[in-house]
């Protein structure tokens, strides 16, 4: 009568099996492996330097144990520690600085199991060592700096259009403009709204005054603030890139948030200083190129001259990276603008011809410097400079085609994905708003093979006091029930691994707490069979009545911790978080094994028998036992 | 093996005016003692600089605490952390410095008196964030006080969920008094097992509740008294047993987990103590003060049986 379709029991093996394949990973450990990665925003990422990578190791005579790449970065796998840092000398000594090589550990699970996803729990920073940075992103400075290239936008917006304006001021975010008339402020409205439509115009009379009051549309302070975001993070992990750091974290977290985590990373000084530098990007005219023989200053003589040496006065030499080949260019020393008059740069389509270009934003005063010099270089290139870990690199040299104000376009010979890259480029130069660490914590890579063993200790210490207990109360139910838990542990660290959710160290205190919790339902289950035979039935039916009437109880029981659980995910952060997603998915995994898998071993060790007498449950005492007993003698 | 041999109803809810008496004077002890002494919150909620760090060789404590002065922060606390040779030192928040270089600071000056001292841990929690943490704190409390309430008064009865949300906050407001008397630190992790427990120790009045709704059904002609006794006296076995388990595991993680779980394993055993107690002996008396009845688990599915009959 307890038995189990065979639909079901194949559901379970399957799951288990699942649960079986993709806990795996975890036990094979890890072994030691360099990852490679762009050092610049510039080189990407194929199959070619796959190719240089493992031709560089093949004439080395390095062994590795697998080469696997991803999207964003090249993994190399050793079989010991010694082949790894040789390998990584050879790789970096054959890549050049243009590509981080940085020490990793990959998991040494086969191949096959990488193949359908399985890969081992992915551990947080308390866990592995590294370093976690709250940053806060100042938004108001972000928006003043937005408002004040406004501002300046409008003088000179006001000043080319003769319209007379008693100045132009700035309380909080807002600009307030006064003129003589309300004729005047009529018209300066008109071009204002033509001119930015960005900003939301107001009238005000006051002491005989007339004014303009200027603030940006809520629509456009959201987007300055997403952009100022975006640009903080493409920034940082620029800059993280140099760091080495085989997996970094950057996030958005919140509004005006960046995490930042670096697994790994000890020198927390390096590590802020990195993160407080700017990058400058610089924009030049170039004096001589041999590129376009369309554009002014076309002298391929001068600057075969300078590449032998002879660069003239007031010029530098410089390379402008194209894919493989690099065209080289002299620039002027002067610095037209630098990147902090920069307010955007995005990449958008030409509205004639379709094609991807890139447009530019600078604020008022760098339009003005911007008209001036190139009102008399129509036709000559303008080559924009990045200097990123004191290397300066021309990113982009394109010919002027007419006068430049304060939006502008760079076109031609781009691929939607350049343009991309490029107004990224462009934007990585300088955050766009400053920002404060408002959080920071370091583990150490001792302390956290500590709390692994922490961990690890206490569940299992805890696990192994739980089954002495239940097989000398429960003897055959218990061992049962104790196998369900052991299949609940299994589970849990299957979907964590499947899921690839961090587990901190708080994370373990809640497998360890599920552990403890996740006995409750067996538990009830058990008791409830106990009384049931105490009450007469017979085994079958008290097994059947036991899961039967439990089951009620375990499932509310199960929900109230989940809504505890729940709250604690939406509200918690960090390690806490990490014991939520634990507790949570602990409960489905219990509930399950609790319930289905020690129900299907009790089916199937006791569920076919036709005539069971007793069920191997421990001491089922009875009041008056022996009464009952005697009377069943006497019939 | 059977711990458990009862003959007859053990008779609760005569007593329960004296377990509520005892309640009573345990929260308001609780109470007292939060609103004079407060919580000894740590740097997750306060904000400022913890750092961990570990010597070769056992540190002299005072000539750590004079260094500290010496680079202004005379208010800093200096103590072992488990053995003689980790140190854990508290910096507060200082007004001006935002940055979190103050710990590079400390580290190097640390490093001229002993070269083996060695930075096992630095956290560093700006003031805003430690009172969002708090805020966030207080919101996920309230969030778990309704929602169990809410499913409770959906599964049972409204008397049922306030009833176990008062024995559980009884509860909690007992573990945080027990942090305040004896100003253990109350950190982020401690602040997640007392909302843990909240969630785990209403398992137990449900596990009641659910015994009180099925001897409504079965036992007719008997007082509610009875009816709660009986429920309570069936469940105490189970209830004893899976706290034990739950303990056997908290109590492993009190022993072998070290600094950092030591107060959130403590947290978890005044919680599943007072747990048991309260769920079985606070919040079923309050149910039945409350007035619950046959008809208010019973009505609701007899007229289902009348409408399936028709």
């Amino acid at each position: 009568m307890n038995r189990y379709p065979l639909w079901k029991n194949l559901l379970i093996g399957l799951t288990l099996l699942i649960g079986l394949l993709y806990t795996l990973p975890n036990f094979f450990g890890e072994a030691p492996a360099i990852q490679v990665s762009p050092a610049k925003s510039t080189q990407k990422v194929d199959a070619d330097l796959m190719n240089r990578v493992e031709q560089a190791l093949k004439e080395a005579k390095i062994a590795t144990d697998g080469v696997f790449l991803d999207a964003t970065s090249l993994k190399v796998r050793f079989e010991d520690i010694d082949t790894q840092l040789k390998g990584k000398e050879v790789v970096q000594s054959r890549l050049g600085e243009d590509y981080v090589v940085a020490l990793n550990l990959l998991s040494r699970s086969p191949r096959w199991l990488t193949a359908i996803g399985a890969l081992p729990m992915y551990l947080g920073l308390d866990l592995r060592g590294g370093v976690h940075f709250l940053l806060q992103v100042d938004m108001a400075s972000a928006l003043t700096k937005k408002i004040d290239g406004a501002g300046s936008s409008i003088r000179g917006l006001l000043r080319d259009k003769r319209i007379s304006y008693n100045g132009i001021s700035r309380e909080g975010q807002t600009l307030l403009i006064k003129f003589r008339d309300s004729d005047t402020r009529e018209k300066a409205r008109r071009e204002i709204e033509t001119s930015a439509p960005e900003l939301a115009l107001a009238d005000q009379e006051q002491g005989g005054e007339f004014r303009l009051l200027a603030t940006l549309k809520p629509e456009e302070q959201k987007r300055t603030q997403e952009l100022a975001l975006q640009q903080n993070i493409a920034t940082l992990r620029n800059r993280v890139n140099e760091l080495g750091v085989a997996e970094p974290l950057i996030q958005q977290q919140g509004a005006d948030r960046i995490v930042v985590q670096l697994p790994g990373v000890q020198d927390t000084a390096r590590a802020k200083e990195l993160l407080g530098r700017t990058a400058s990007l610089e924009l030049r005219l170039v004096e001589a190129h041999a590129g376009d023989s369309n554009a002014r200053d076309y002298d391929p003589q001068k600057i075969q001259d300078a590449i032998a040496g002879n660069i003239p006065f007031g010029t530098e030499l410089h390379y402008e990276r194209r894919g493989k080949t690099s065209e080289p260019l002299l620039l002027s020393k002067n610095v037209i603008i630098t990147g902090e008059r920069l307010t955007n740069a995005a990449p958008s389509f030409d509205q004639q011809n379709n094609e991807p270009i890139v447009s530019i934003e600078l604020d008022g005063q760098g339009a003005r410097i911007m008209r001036d010099v190139t009102r008399d270089a129509v036709k000559r290139r303008m080559a924009v400079l990045l200097i990123e870990k004191g290397k300066p690199e021309v990113i982009t040299a394109p010919v002027i085609n007419s006068e430049l104000g304060g939006r502008f376009q760079i076109s031609g010979r781009m691929s939607t994905r350049e343009a991309n890259d490029l107004a990224l480029l462009l934007r990585a130069g300088s955050l766009a708003a400053p920002m404060d660490i408002i959080e920071e914590r370091t583990v150490g890579p001792s302390l956290g093979a500590d709390n692994i063993k922490i961990g690890f200790h206490s569940t299992w210490i805890g696990f192994t006091l739980i089954a002495i207990f239940m097989i000398a109360y429960y003897h055959v139910i218990g061992v049962i029930s104790i196998t369900a838990l052991a299949v609940n542990v299994l589970l849990l660290v299957s979907l964590l691994s499947m899921l690839q959710a961090t587990l901190t160290l708080p994370g373990m205190a809640g497998i360890a707490l599920t552990v403890g919790m996740a006995i409750d339902a067996n538990v009830l289950i058990n008791e409830r069979i106990r009384e049931e035979l105490r009450n007469g039935n017979t085994p079958q039916a008290a097994i059947y009545a036991g899961y039967d009437r439990a089951w009620g109880t375990i499932l509310d029981s199960n929900i109230t911790t989940l809504i505890g659980g729940l709250a604690l995910f939406a509200f918690g952060s960090g390690p806490v978080k990490g014991f939520a997603v634990v507790l949570c998915l602990g409960i489905a995994t219990s509930i399950f094994s609790a319930v289905m898998v020690s129900r299907s071993i009790v089916n199937l060790y006791y569920g076919s028998r036709r005539r069971l007498d007793r069920i191997s449950i421990g001491q089922v005492w009875k009041a008056g036992a022996e009464k009952i007993e005697a009377r069943a003698r006497r019939t | 093996m059977e711990f458990f041999r009862i003959t007859k109803d053990i008779p609760f809810m005569r007593h329960a005016l004296l377990f509520n008496v005892i309640s009573v004077i345990t929260f308001f002890i609780a109470v007292i003692s939060l609103a004079t002494k407060g919580l000894n919150f740590g740097v997750d909620f306060t904000g400022g600089t913890v750092m961990e760090m570990h010597y070769e060789h056992a540190p002299d404590i005072n000539k750590i605490r004079d260094t500290m002065s010496k680079l202004g922060f005379a208010d800093a606390s200096v103590q072992n952390f488990g053995t003689s040779r980790d140190v854990l030192i508290r910096l507060p928040v200082k007004q001006g410095v935002t940055s979190a270089k103050l710990s590079e600071q400390v580290r190097d000056e640390l490093r001229k008196e002993d070269a083996t001292a060695e930075v096992r841990r630095v956290e560093f929690v700006g003031p805003q964030v430690g009172k969002e943490l708090i805020e966030n704190g207080g919101l996920a409390l309230l969030f778990v006080s309704i929602g169990i309430v809410a499913y409770l008064a959906l599964r049972f009865e409204w008397k049922f969920g306030l009833a176990a949300i008062i024995a559980n906050l009884h509860d909690v407001v007992i573990i945080l008094g027990f942090f305040s008397i004896f100003q253990w630190e109350f950190s982020l992790t401690v602040l997640a097992a007392v909302l843990a427990i909240l969630g785990y120790s209403v398992n137990e009045s449900v596990v009641v509740f659910d015994r009180i709704r099925e001897n409504f059904r079965k036992m007719r002609k008997v007082s509610v008294t009875t009816v709660i006794d009986n429920a309570i006296t069936r469940t105490i076995s189970r209830t004893i047993i899976t706290h034990g388990c739950t303990q056997l595991m908290v109590t492993s993680m009190l022993i072998f987990g070290g600094e950092t779980l030591h107060y959130f394993a403590l947290a978890l055993t005044i919680g599943i103590c007072f747990g048991i107690y309260s769920s079985v002996l606070v919040a079923s008396p309050i149910v039945m003060w409350l007035g619950v009845s046959r008809e208010d688990l019973v009505k609701a599915e007899k007229k289902n049986e009348v409408g399936a009959a028709i």
